[in-house]
């Protein structure tokens, strides 16, 4: 279906010369392929030199390929008029649906957006609309775009986006060979020179030369005698300045041979330009595969979601060395993220809807996501299972103590939350605390960390230098139980107290359970944080005596158990010998 | 293979005419010399006999400007058509991209053209070069004399293009289907070049 479309101007009744070759060679393949290579295509010129022809010929071109898609021509003016109509009447949404319909949209005069803030802004969301759809969309202007008063940017940005081509006044061939079709059209046969003559005028429209033609075709019927070109340059009023400048071109023109030699150079060059420019469509739509390949990847790519900066830049001005190359690799970025989203989607799903999983250009990036992802799920160091509290020997010192072990370790996270164990050196409050953990696993529980505090501030500062404490931070707080040794060691490391702190909290809040062994109460740690403190007093702080020389022998770490696997003893509990010496004595 | 050099946006593509001997091979470059303006073209090189008879070969460098952000050059040439010049026509076919068959459309040369086609093809076999992928185009030259001495372009057809190659009428001597021929064999090339391209 075709709207508004002159019969008239078609390719084949257009005259290529080297000043509208760009213009015509686009055009045509915007009408073979629309909504795929230039899209928008904006042709401007002065008036008078075929913009219209060209958006008309585009117009049959495409409907000629694809009988029965939708297209429409019309002029800036009735795209306001029909506007304003639309809005009266309450019908804005449908005017909007009619353009959102059409296959290849076609705008003449669009010059006349100069300070129409309404109608540039619904043009924006229509050429939007249309290239989100592939539709084509094809402008034509008297001026460029640069030259339009108060042309909003992003339009113009619109128009850079696609190709800007112009048309500028036919070189001297062109003009000959432009008057002798509209000749042959009109079937009036002219002398030798004639056309010449009128050719050299110094108008510059081709509508304004064909003007001229008419007068002459009228002039030449109505005397019934065959125009002289010194007849024609009296007709037209050449002054004498001009005819003597033209003085050289006269002599050629009175010479036959000359004059048929010319008429034959002029066809000759018609002929190789008709053969360039035809070659030259061929090659925009067969070399340039590439370009749809890549307009449709970023399509495609961006209606996955992903970034497509990359194939954006390979569709600019200048196109790049190897442009499949890019494109390969930008499809291999792109499935090695997608391997990464899923990998990462099984380790951590809180990372999945990161952006950097969307971004080819971020590949680095997300794969040290993905070792993040790795490293939040490493499990934490767990209880060393030698120490149970069924081996620990319950004493009167250490009574409140058990008590709360087997509580926690019963009912995690429910009465004693925080466990605070607190006694001297060989008490057993270590013994307890990975006693906790082994029964919390035994229980079924996973993940839960039993570790020293000094450990855990060691950790932080090797995530603070790889700048991973969120990752850090992720790895603690997927614990289902945690249990900290030695808290008296982060006496005065601030930054340390401060990740305990918010992750105090942030297992607090999900009632997971903690347990914490010290040397001496929380309260009476110099260096503490008091915000530290106060959380740590706020659940169970059960003191332990250090037994009788003599019954130490028997308790704890030193009985058989532990011996017996000593080997992993050491590998999990690295200062395990420090502490049986400092049991012994 | 058409040369492509994406690191300096040159596209390069030979065109070889071929067919029997005064069949008017280099009347069609001569032709297309004529009126491809002079900053678009280099010498057109001809060795050529006493009689005018193509000896080695003709050769006609265009620049066709830069198309699609390549700069595009065709290198046309033509073979000797006489039959004793077999490796001069082997050679120059070597790396030819595409070809356009000239023949004499005059009956009593119809043997000559069967004869130059069969050519045609066990040299492009002796390449290594598949004649049914071969971009071709046939041109069937001097339609223009008599139609009692020549064959009309369907008995042409019937009689050579068993292949379904577009084919032209074609009177060289002025041109007509001369740039058809080569617009033709320039687009099967550059689609051929397309579709050997890696793409998206």
């Amino acid at each position: 279906m075709s709207v508004g479309l002159n019969p008239r101007f078609r390719f084949d009744s257009l005259v290529v010369g080297a000043t509208n070759r760009l213009a015509v060679t686009a055009a045509r393949a915007v009408a073979e392929q629309p909504g795929v290579i230039y899209n928008p295509l904006l042709i401007y010129a002065p008036p008078g030199l075929g913009k219209t022809h060209l958006l008309t010929a585009i117009g049959h071109l495409a409907l000629a390929k694809r009988p029965g898609s939708v297209v429409e021509y019309l002029t800036m003016d009735d795209f306001n008029e029909d506007y304003h109509a639309a809005v009266a009447a309450g019908r804005g949404d449908a005017w909007r649906q009619r353009f959102l319909a059409t296959e290849v949209l076609l705008l003449d005069d669009v010059q006349f957006l100069a300070g129409r803030r309404e109608m540039q802004a619904e043009l924006l969301r229509l050429i939007d609309a249309l290239q989100r759809e592939n539709r084509q969309i094809v402008l034509a202007s008297d001026r460029p775009p640069a030259e339009i008063e108060q042309l909003d940017e992003r339009l113009m940005r619109r128009f850079g986006g696609g190709l800007i081509a112009d048309i500028v006044s036919p070189d001297f061939e062109t003009r000959v060979a432009i008057l002798r079709r509209t000749a042959e059209e009109r079937q009036t046969a002219f002398l030798a020179g004639v056309l010449e003559a009128v050719a050299r005028t110094p108008i510059e429209s081709v509508r304004e030369l064909l003007g001229v033609l008419n007068r002459l075709v009228a002039e030449q019927a109505v005397t019934e005698r065959p125009l002289t070109p010194e007849r024609v340059r009296a007709l037209l009023g050449i002054d004498a300045a001009a005819a003597a400048t033209a003085a050289v071109e006269v002599v050629a023109e009175v010479t036959e041979t000359v004059v048929a030699a010319a008429e034959e150079s002029s066809t000759a060059r018609d002929e190789f330009g008709t053969f360039l420019a035809e070659l030259q469509a061929t090659l925009e739509a067969q070399v340039e595969n590439w370009r749809l390949g890549a307009e449709r990847a970023v399509a495609d790519f961006g209606a996955r979601g992903f970034a497509t900066r990359r194939l954006e830049q390979l569709l600019g001005d200048t196109p790049p060395a190897e442009p499949d190359v890019v494109i390969r690799q930008y499809e291999a970025d792109v499935e090695r993220l997608e391997a990464i989203a899923e990998e990462i989607a099984a380790l951590a799903p809180e990372l999945v809807e990161s952006q950097t999983l969307r971004d080819p250009d971020a590949l680095a990036a997300a794969e040290l996501l993905l070792d993040d992802a790795k490293y939040r799920t490493l499990p934490l160091p767990g209880p060393v299972d030698a120490f149970s509290l069924e081996t620990l020997t319950e004493t009167p010192g250490n009574r409140m103590a058990v008590h709360g072990a087997r509580t926690a370790a019963s009912e995690p996270g429910v009465r004693y939350n925080p466990l605070v164990l607190v006694g001297p050196p060989g008490s057993g409050k270590t013994h307890l605390m990975h006693g906790i953990g082994v029964a919390l696993q035994a229980a079924g529980m996973s993940r839960v960390a039993c570790l020293g505090a000094g450990e855990f501030s060691d950790m932080l500062i090797a995530a603070i230098e790889r700048n991973a404490v969120p990752s850090f931070r992720a790895r603690f707080r997927r614990v289902n139980a945690l249990c900290l040794d030695d808290v008296q060691l982060i006496a005065g490391r601030e930054r340390t107290q401060e990740e305990l702190f918010l992750l105090f909290n942030a297992l607090s809040e999900r009632g997971t359970q903690m347990v914490f062994t010290s040397s001496r109460r929380p309260a009476e740690l110099v260096g503490l944080a008091p915000r530290l403190v106060s959380r740590l007093e706020g659940g169970l702080v059960a003191t332990l005596e250090a037994p009788p020389r003599r019954e130490r022998r028997m308790s704890g770490a030193v009985q058989g158990p532990a011996f017996r696997n000593a080997e992993r003893v050491i590998w999990e509990w690295p200062d395990v010998l420090d502490r049986v010496i400092e049991e012994w004595r | 293979m058409p040369l492509v050099n994406y690191a300096a946006r040159e596209l390069t593509c030979k065109v070889v005419y071929y067919g029997p001997g005064r069949s008017g091979k280099t009347t069609n470059l001569q032709y297309i010399f004529d009126r491809v303006p002079a900053v678009r073209r280099g010498e057109m090189i001809s060795l050529a006999t006493q009689g005018d008879r193509t000896l080695f070969f003709d050769f006609l460098p265009l620049d066709l400007g830069t198309i699609a952000g390549f700069s595009v050059r065709l290198q046309l040439y033509t073979v000797p058509g006489q039959t004793y010049y077999r490796a001069t026509r082997r050679l120059v076919l070597q790396g030819a991209d595409g070809v356009v068959f000239v023949a004499d459309s005059q009956s009593r040369r119809m043997d000559d053209n069967l004869e130059s086609l069969r050519d045609l093809q066990e040299n492009l076999l002796e390449h290594g070069m598949e004649p049914r992928t071969m971009p071709t185009v046939l041109q069937y030259n001097k339609q223009d004399l008599p139609t009692e001495l020549i064959h009309a372009m369907p008995a042409m057809d019937d009689a050579l293009n068993f292949r379904s190659a577009p084919s032209f009428g074609a009177d060289a001597l002025r041109g007509v289907g001369v740039f058809e021929s080569l617009k033709a064999v320039s687009g099967l090339l550059l689609r051929r070049l397309a579709a050997e391209v890696p793409s998206a």
